[in-house]
């Protein structure tokens, strides 16, 4: 079982208190409507199905029950770092260089 | 007592005998014993029959890696009870007095099995036989192999009654665990423990020490073995660490968790009242220490499964831990020097053998000259190609190998052969959280490469041989997980007198003058594998060891290969042309060792197993004899059948009563969520299909939920009780999702929202009334609302008080009756429902379960999400299109609309089906055909989403999802059911009261 970290509570806590929801920054198309059948199916179907570094989003459902992004290797399933909703993508080379 | 028995040998207490049955017969054993030690002091060998050739089996080994040796064992009532046990290993499980055990697997009896004949037809069972021999012809499917054959092979039947033991189960954190107590594993605990660190120490078996219990000889810093670790054992006491045995570490998960079970009460005589069975513990450690050792391999020869014949380390454990011998007259046949070890224990003991065949061409001086002090023939170079004896070895055949090849044989009498291939580390927990191996030519084994969590491996379980080098490698394990914790380590040294190193080599098959396509030389003992079978495979196009693994069964039940993955491999590699690194090992995985489904149930059984939702009025319907319904957690009232009443009967009724006078129902269950906050009206606009901004306050809409897929999520009615405070409801089962869903949106894609999502299912009691009299009951109880048609029209609500309870009034219908729902403060539920029983009783009010809700709710054609939409139904499918706000320009879902398959022709469309004969009734899920005399396989236009018999109509009634079903209106379809085929109408989904005037009341 996993341990996550909760950005919000900055606890580390055990993943029976999570749940994933699909990968990250993905944003709803302001404008639906204008967008052409393909651009819809794209948003709406297609995903990136990385094998390494995922951006994923995660809830803190039986805690804080807020959504948070998450950066974790699908080979490994370790969590390498989580951030708040609406961040950018954390730079790993910029964090790897800093250590 | 047995000649077997050595007295004043072993770790038995030979003053106090246990009494235990065997297939009927009683035996006395030794507290200390293990039902395998005991039988084997009684001089019994054969304990079991193999899974598909029914040969006859003894024990092989003295561990829990036992494949052969799998019996079951009760405690009351042989195997009618629900304690009876199968496949337990004979080997693991202690004696305890009275003890029932019975062989598995045979018929009518262990000597003579029927079941045997299989083995004369061995040639039929060669790998992959499941995609062979059971192929043709097609009538012996059902009449031969799966009731014969099927039937004959397998291991022991499952209890057929509740077992009566509790399960437990805890969380642990820890500093250091310790997996495996032998000498490397106390050691690292002892050196983490001095640095101050929380050490837990676990250990499979009953006490601690490891192989050191199966060498006395060996001393320990100037101490006999046994005394070192009672020694050891007293500062780890003394120390605070947490010491368990009977405790096996099954699963090895991220972040160093760690899955134990702990086994307390199966070695007892009698059961403690109240004590679990086993526990369960979550190990949370900092770090890791696996020191699980090495497990014995056996070598591959034709016949080497015969009882009898086991390995050499085990039979050393049987002397010198339970003081056993295992014959009188043994034959070793090695390829590593611990077997010569063994074989001098055992001579000293008094067994006498017969030889020592090595396959090696030359063998350490110490060992040959210690062979000659005690007269033991010794056979370097040699081989086995051959076993005799039915149910017990009597004979081995063993030849001299010259430049590879085999010369002639001779055969030796013996009673046990005592085998020894070598030593492969346990490297299943390491393995489980993805550590990597490294294959070591010169061990020829896999070794520990990278581990991905805190972890060491000591001793024996990265290749190190001899006891000095193991506790060593303990105390340096401990030291390093201490200091990672940041921790002080001091070092510390340790002298050993009399050690026992050694080493040897791998082999694949021995090699044979014999034909090797009728030897019988087991690779898995477990699934009757043969060397022959591994090469068969590998000519069929199995390359990748998995296909291996899986076309042969090597490696699969109850030892998951612990015996046979590495001999199977040297073969497989050897048949492939590659060396063993390139085929690979096959996965390990959880549990390490067989363990009960009562251990990971744990608590959660019974009524533990979920959590039963009970509504506030639960206890009244419980009260008044209502049938119950699982409806997701909750448990709802189904129907209230009266004296003599079916379930058909007493739905009938409560339909006839409620469309007659008045129904009261539960609808407490009902999900609710409270939307609020100034942009509360914009919220709604873009979660729901429907438009918002123009519903008044004090009225109320039917929303429709999609997901932005475009097909329906939830549904439910939504009140405007303020400009900025809507009570949103959802379907039962959907509550969760649907907040969950609300707030996704809320949180990420629109958090300048101002809204407040609250989930409100539980905080309010809903009793909802219906019926032409709903009115004439609920009036007199109603304050501070006019109740009048005009002034509370259909699709309203207001906030009044009912029965001096402050209330949500909502005026709606889900029956096509007038009706009424009524929310009110939770702890009042009980209080409001007996209110309106108690008013309502000049009505005959009749209270009715959620079986009556869906035949009313059916015969309106309202439809229940999940029921008649399936995640594939979008709006229009489900005649729902009026519910689209037609000027608003984005909503969930709303863009899909328009998708090219969901604007497509032929989509399958909700409608209503009346059967040609009102009294039958369609099932629900039956496939619906347009021609049932069309040729097979059919075209399925569609299927019966709902079907009820409704006693309004006098008829069944069923909607159904068909095939551009709307521009069927009136057409026949036909549908096949279990009882022949049945024609139905298509029509309409509004069965009753068509023009709603039943609603203007």
């Amino acid at each position: 079982m996993l341990l996550i970290h909760c950005p919000y509570c900055d606890e580390t806590l055990p993943e029976l208190e999570f749940a994933y929801a699909g990968e990250a920054h993905i944003d709803r198309p302001a404008d639906p409507a204008s967008l052409s059948d393909e651009e819809w199916r794209d948003y709406l179907f297609i995903r990136s199905n990385v094998k390494g570094t995922h951006a994923e989003r995660w809830r803190h459902i039986h805690g804080c029950a807020r959504f948070f992004n998450a950066l974790r290797d699908t080979v490994s399933d370790e969590f390498i770092t989580t951030y708040p909703a609406g961040q950018a993508r954390p730079d790993l080379t910029i964090k790897e260089a800093a250590e | 007592m047995s000649r077997f028995r050595v007295q004043g040998k072993g770790r038995v207490r030979h003053d106090a005998p246990v009494g235990f049955t065997f297939d009927g017969r009683a035996y006395d054993g030794l507290r200390g014993d293990t039902v395998a030690s005991a039988l084997l002091a009684n001089g019994v060998h054969l304990m079991g029959r193999s899974f598909k050739y029914h040969r006859p089996r003894g024990p092989v080994c003295a561990g829990t890696e036992e494949p052969n040796a799998l019996v079951g064992t009760s405690r009351d009532g042989g195997a009618k009870g629900g304690r009876f046990e199968p496949n337990t290993r004979a080997t693991a499980q202690e004696l305890r007095q009275g003890l029932t055990v019975e062989s598995q697997n045979r018929l009518p009896s262990l000597k003579f099995d029927v079941g045997a004949v299989n083995d004369r037809l061995y040639m039929l069972f060669s790998a992959g036989f499941y995609y062979k021999t059971f192929m043709w012809p097609r009538s012996f499917w059902d009449r031969v192999y799966e009731p014969v054959i099927r039937a004959a092979a397998g291991l022991g039947k499952a209890p057929d009654t509740v077992d009566p033991d509790r399960y437990a189960s805890r969380y642990l954190h820890t500093d250091v665990l310790v997996v495996g107590a032998g000498p490397a594993g106390l050691t690292a605990a002892l050196a983490a423990a001095r640095s101050g660190a929380e050490v837990t120490l676990v250990d499979e078996h009953a006490e601690m020490g490891g192989a050191l219990l199966s060498d006395p000889g060996v001393g320990i810093d100037g101490m006999p073995a046994w005394d070192w670790i009672a020694a050891q054992l007293d500062e780890l006491d003394r120390l605070g660490v947490r010491r368990m045995t009977r405790t096996t570490a099954i699963g090895y998960y991220h972040q160093n968790m760690v899955g134990l079970c702990e086994r307390l009460t199966d070695h007892l005589d009698t059961l403690p009242d109240d004590a679990p069975r086993e526990r369960m513990w979550r190990v949370r450690a900092g770090h890791v220490v696996l020191a699980q050792g090495a497990l014995e391999k056996p070598l591959v020869f034709d016949g080497n499964d015969r009882p009898g014949v086991m390995l050499a380390g085990a039979a050393q454990t049987y002397l010198n831990r339970y003081g056993v011998r295992v014959g009188d007259l043994a034959v070793v046949v090695t390829s590593h020097d611990s077997a010569w070890h063994a074989a001098f224990d055992l001579a000293d003991a008094g067994t006498r053998i017969a030889a020592i065949v090595d396959t090696r061409a030359s063998v350490r001086a110490d060992l040959t000259e210690a062979a000659a002090r005690r007269g033991i023939r010794v056979l370097a170079s040699h081989t086995v190609t051959a076993t005799w004896g039915r149910l017990r070895v009597k004979s081995v055949r063993v030849a001299p190998v010259r430049d590879g090849k085999v010369q002639g044989g001779y055969r030796i009498d013996c009673d046990c052969l005592l085998m020894c291939g070598g030593w492969t580390p346990s490297l299943h927990l390491f393995s489980h959280t993805k550590g990597t191996l490294r294959w070591d030519d010169v061990q020829q084994a896999f070794l520990p490469d990278r581990s991905v969590e805190a972890c060491q491996i000591a001793g024996a379980g990265r290749g190190l041989w001899g006891y000095e080098a193991a506790l060593r490698d303990g105390i340096a394990a401990g030291n390093a997980a201490a200091e990672a914790l940041g921790r002080d380590a001091q070092d510390s040294a340790v002298l050993v007198a009399n050690d026992r190193t050694g080493s040897g080599v791998s082999h694949k098959e021995l090699p044979t003058d014999g034909d090797p396509n009728r030897a019988r030389a087991f690779v898995d003992f477990q699934n009757d594998v043969t060397a022959k079978d591994i090469r068969l495979a590998v000519r069929e196009g199995m390359r990748s060891i998995e296909h291996v693994k899986r076309y042969t069964t090597n490696g699969m039940a109850t030892d998951q290969g612990k015996m046979s993955n590495v001999n199977g491999l040297m073969i497989a590699s050897d048949a492939v042309g590659k060396a063993p690194p390139q085929v690979g090992l096959t996965t390990f995985r959880p549990p390490y060792t067989p363990t009960t489904f009562g251990t990971f149930a744990g608590y959660h059984r019974g009524g533990q197993f979920e959590v039963t939702r009970k509504t506030p009025i639960d206890a009244w319907a419980e009260a008044h004899g209502a049938a119950f319904e699982p409806v997701s957690l909750w448990r709802r009232a189904w129907y209230f059948p009266q004296a003599g009443e079916d379930m058909h009967a007493a739905v009938a009724r409560e339909c006839l009563a409620t469309r007659r006078s008045v129904g009261i129902f539960d609808a407490s269950t009902l999900g609710k969520i409270e939307v609020s906050g100034p942009d509360a009206v914009e919220f709604m606009n873009r979660m729901y299909t429907n438009p918002w901004t123009k519903l008044g306050i004090g009225r109320c809409r039917y929303g429709v939920l999609l997901g932005e897929d475009g097909y329906i999520r939830d549904d439910g009615v939504i009140g405007r009780l303020r400009d900025d405070l809507f009570h949103v409801t959802t379907t039962t089962g959907g509550a969760a999702r649907v907040l969950a869903m609300m707030e996704d949106y809320l949180q990420t894609e629109w958090p300048d929202l101002d809204v407040w999502l609250t989930s409100t299912t539980e905080q309010w009691a809903t009793v909802a009334l219906n019926g032409p009299d709903a009115r004439k009951v609920l009036a007199p109880l109603v304050e501070g609302q006019d109740m009048s048609a005009e002034a509370l029209p259909h699709m309203s609500v207001a906030e009044c008080t009912v029965a001096g309870i402050p209330a949500r009034l909502f005026r709606l219908s889900f029956t096509g009756e007038l009706g009424f729902e009524i929310n009110v403060p939770a702890r009042h539920g009980l209080r409001l429902w007996e209110a309106l029983m108690q008013a309502g009783a000049d009505y005959d009010i009749c209270p009715y379960g959620t079986e009556t809700m869906h035949v009313l709710r059916a015969e309106k054609g309202f439809i229940i999400v999940g029921q008649d939409t399936d995640g594939t139904v979008a709006p229009d499918d489900a005649n729902l299109g009026w519910a689209i706000g037609k000027a608003k320009t984005d909503f969930v879902g709303m863009r899909s609309l328009r998708r090219p398959d969901l604007v497509a022709k032929g989509r399958k469309q909700l409608v209503g089906l009346l059967t040609e004969d009102g009294a039958v009734r369609l099932e629900e899920g039956a496939q619906i055909v347009a021609d049932p005399d069309q040729p097979k396989p059919m075209k399925m236009l569609g299927h019966v989403t709902s079907s009820y018999s409704s006693a309004t109509l006098g008829r069944s009634i069923a909607m159904a999802l068909i095939e551009g079903g709307r521009d069927m209106d009136g057409q026949i379809v036909h549908v096949p059911m279990p009882d022949g085929v049945h024609k139905a109408r298509i029509t309409s989904t509004n069965f009753y009261d068509p023009e709603g005037e039943r609603l203007k009341v």
